[in-house]
């Protein structure tokens, strides 16, 4: 890390102040942030959709579990089922894999010859073929999905689905992922449109507030590559060396028609949107179901009638699955961004006693 | 032109869907207009309070706490009706005799109270700090509101509901934003804030509030929580009077209000307010500095110039109700309101004026007109409309039950 570049690590934006003010988070207080440029890279989450049994404990997202495993948790001769969609799925069975999971499946919802087509396509990326290659498991199933979790007190086993067919795998834990959603919340709260889901950028990677860059899969869903070159761009944007953009700019196009082909090949099937049933849990933080939420008008009325989206997450999770499930409109970020401590906030205001 | 219903309420927040189950269960068929913009049933806290301000006010929320007491054996579990009763919080003597001439007024209205004293009101709620005593009114409580205001409409098969924004009142009549005008045999005006757009001579203005709400966790509060010095809140930089306020809610939340801000029309979050508000509360729950905050929000109030609402036929405009400018009050005076304009659409229709003994919807006061707005519920022999309470030259700080969007 250069000598001039301050790093604070484990600390978080908890809420906006002022078009170039932030209050930051950490574990030991607050503190205010005020710039001239600001440059997101929020990134992205993962696409969680609910299915009968997905609050069952043992059942997690498929970037969820390679989190929990770098974090420490014990997979070691546990029998895992990884499934939804994307390259993640391929990362995290083998991540899991490493650390000692029996890998019983790797169900991939995007339909076989959509891979191969993808595939065909690879020689264009080697290092992406090479990685595909280097992931590639005889446990990986395309044009397969989990139509439900199973189990009493905890994950017992998963019934599957591939075209007419259905069967039942016991496993001990599901890492169930449907891609990425890039975190657009800090984005929004600081005025900056988005388009389609993703912060708006133009190919300086300016949003459309003049003073804040974003970059990364905050700006759309890309891959590391993309992710690297949209940084660097920012980066010699806000520090105005425009000179230099241009070859960047030309890499970045390239793993942008990468990303629009990961885009076609795991596009979602729609049955994956019907699986949930009226008692499947949709919001896990106000336990509301989906039969709590169908005849509403759209979220906010869902919202206000149901508690839906009312919990810690903010209906960061859930307002994604109402999106695939219902068509609604995702709410709109409140504040504070994210859960924040009360004596965190006091600094909001001077005390005038 | 043909009538679509005997009567169009404008507004399915709290006030419009009372008025519509009030009106059905008369017999009248009711088609409830809503545009569903945010309003302040969605915003508030849905503390259900009897306030004593004002003797009308009184009145108002005496009669419609026993009101919603009477419905809360039909409200659904998801309208989360507690009887958590309200404390309300003394820190020193001055404080105390605000409690003390709260006591007489609610003894003189009938509504039960317990004076607490200091060590009695640590017992009740441990987690505030030391304070000089408490007023404890059991009668109080807490609901949610949207919940509540969805159940009424869906009471009746006489109430159609239908999701259109209205953009022109005119008597019995009111104009849809597609141009078509609906026609019936009385239009109810419970449009809230928006209401002033409709209704141009109705002098309405907005009073901005903020809300909080915490995770989750373990009980920590029992009452609603209220500073009796409510009114007296000092003015901060920000523009806001900001007082006590905490409700626990059923989810082990706890909602923190309040404040009041003039001429601020908009909907953001103010960061300087927020601070005031955690202050105050920390003041009383010093407790709460680890406790998360997940949400804040805001909402605007419809006041009218003296803070209380405007019930009643509209005096110029033969056919039109009003149901308006409940401020922070709708919630708990919801049901008293709907019971008058039920009561005096009824009697309009037996070409009578409705006057019973204990209050009627009086007539404008020659040249009163709407600088001092007198058509609304109000208890007679109180011709001066100056609470006796009321110091002299006090600017009139209504004692509001707080506010919020969920």
């Amino acid at each position: 890390m250069p000598a001039d570049v301050t790093l604070l690590t484990q600390t978080r934006v908890a809420a906006v102040l002022g078009s170039h003010q932030l209050l930051l988070e950490d574990a030991h207080g607050s503190r205010t942030l005020s710039f001239d440029t600001l440059i997101l890279c929020t990134g992205a989450r993962e696409l969680l959709l609910p299915f009968p049994g997905w609050t069952l404990p043992g059942v997690t997202g498929a970037g969820g579990l390679q989190a929990l495993i770098k974090g420490g948790v014990e997979v070691a001769a546990e029998r895992l089922v990884v499934a939804g969609t994307g390259p993640l799925l391929l990362a995290s069975a083998a991540t899991a894999r490493q650390a000692g999971a029996r890998v019983a499946l790797v169900a991939e919802q995007a339909a076989r010859r959509a891979l191969v087509e993808f595939g065909l396509q690879l020689w264009r990326w080697p290092n992406k073929l090479r990685q595909a290659l280097t992931l590639a498991t005889p446990r990986y199933s395309p044009g397969t999905w989990v139509e439900a979790a199973l189990g009493s007190e905890r994950l017992e086993a998963v019934r599957l689905r591939q075209g007419d067919r259905r069967w039942e795998v016991a496993c001990d834990r599901l890492a169930c992922g449907y891609g990425l959603v890039p975190n657009v919340e800090l984005a929004q709260s600081l005025g900056c449109a988005t388009l389609d889901g993703a912060v708006a950028v133009d190919d300086h990677q300016r949003t459309s507030q003049p003073h804040i860059l974003a970059a990364g899969e905050c700006t759309g869903i890309g891959g590391n590559e993309l992710a690297q070159a949209t940084g660097r761009i920012a980066g010699l944007v806000a520090s105005d060396q425009l000179d230099a953009i241009a070859g960047v700019q030309t890499e970045a196009r390239a793993w942008r028609r990468f990303a629009a082909q990961l885009a076609r090949t795991f596009a979602l099937n729609p049955a994956i949107a019907r699986l949930a049933q009226p008692d499947t849990l949709v919001c896990r933080c106000e336990d509301v179901a989906l039969g709590a939420l169908v005849g509403h008008a759209d979220w906010t009325q869902a919202k206000l009638r149901s508690r839906c989206g009312m919990g810690a997450c903010q209906g960061r999770i859930c307002g994604q699955a109402t999106r695939m499930l219902l068509g609604w409109t995702p709410p709109a970020p409140r504040f504070p961004l994210q859960p924040t401590r009360i004596d965190s906030l006091l600094a909001l205001t001077e005390d005038e006693r | 032109m043909k009538s679509v219903a005997e009567v169009l309420v404008v507004g399915a927040g709290i006030i419009g869907a009372s008025c519509a189950a009030a009106l059905a269960a008369c017999g009248c068929r009711v088609r409830v207009l809503d545009a569903g913009l945010p309003g302040a049933s969605a915003a508030g806290m849905g503390h259900l309070v009897v306030m004593d301000d004002d003797p009308a006010e009184l009145t108002l929320s005496a009669r419609s706490l026993a009101l919603w007491r009477e419905l809360v054996p039909q409200l659904p579990s998801a309208a989360d009706y507690r009887n958590c009763g309200t404390l309300w919080l003394a820190r020193d003597a001055a404080e105390l005799d605000l409690i003390d001439a709260k006591r007489q007024r609610l003894d003189a209205q009938g509504v039960a109270n317990q004076p607490l004293n200091a060590a009695a009101t640590a017992a009740a709620e441990p987690a505030l700090t030391t304070l000089a005593g408490s007023l404890e009114v059991p009668g109080d409580g807490l609901l949610y509101a949207p919940v509540v205001a969805a159940w009424l409409l869906q009471r009746s098969p006489l109430i159609e509901f239908q999701r259109a924004r209205v953009t022109a009142v005119e008597g019995r009549r009111v104009r849809l934003d597609d141009g078509r005008w609906l026609t019936a045999d009385a239009v109810v005006l419970a449009a809230g804030l928006q209401a002033a757009s409709l209704c141009p001579d109705l002098p309405l203005v907005p009073k901005k509030g903020h809300l909080l709400i915490t995770d989750r966790y373990p009980e920590q509060v029992r009452h609603q929580l209220v500073e009796i010095g409510y009114g007296a809140s000092a003015h901060a930089s920000s523009g806001a009077s900001v007082a006590f306020n905490v409700q626990p809610r059923p989810t082990g939340q706890l909602l923190i209000g309040s404040s009041r801000q003039f001429e601020r029309p908009d909907m953001a979050v103010e960061p300087a307010v927020v601070g005031q508000l955690l202050r105050r509360a920390l003041d009383f729950l010093p407790g709460l500095t680890h406790t998360s905050l997940i949400r804040g929000w805001t909402g605007q109030r419809a006041a009218s110039p003296d803070g209380l609402p405007l019930i009643g036929a509209h005096p110029d405009q033969p056919g039109l109700w009003l149901a308006v400018g409940h401020e922070g009050l709708g919630v708990t005076t919801a049901p008293a309101t709907a019971e008058a304009i039920a009561r005096g659409y009824s009697a309009s229709l037996r070409r009578s004026t409705w006057n019973p003994s204990h209050r009627r919807v009086s007539r404008p006061r020659r040249g009163a007109r709407y600088a001092d707005p007198v058509y609304r519920w109000r208890t007679p022999g109180d011709p001066s409309r100056q609470p006796a309470h009321r110091r002299a030259g006090q600017e009139r700080q209504s004692r509001r039950a707080p506010f919020g969007r969920r």
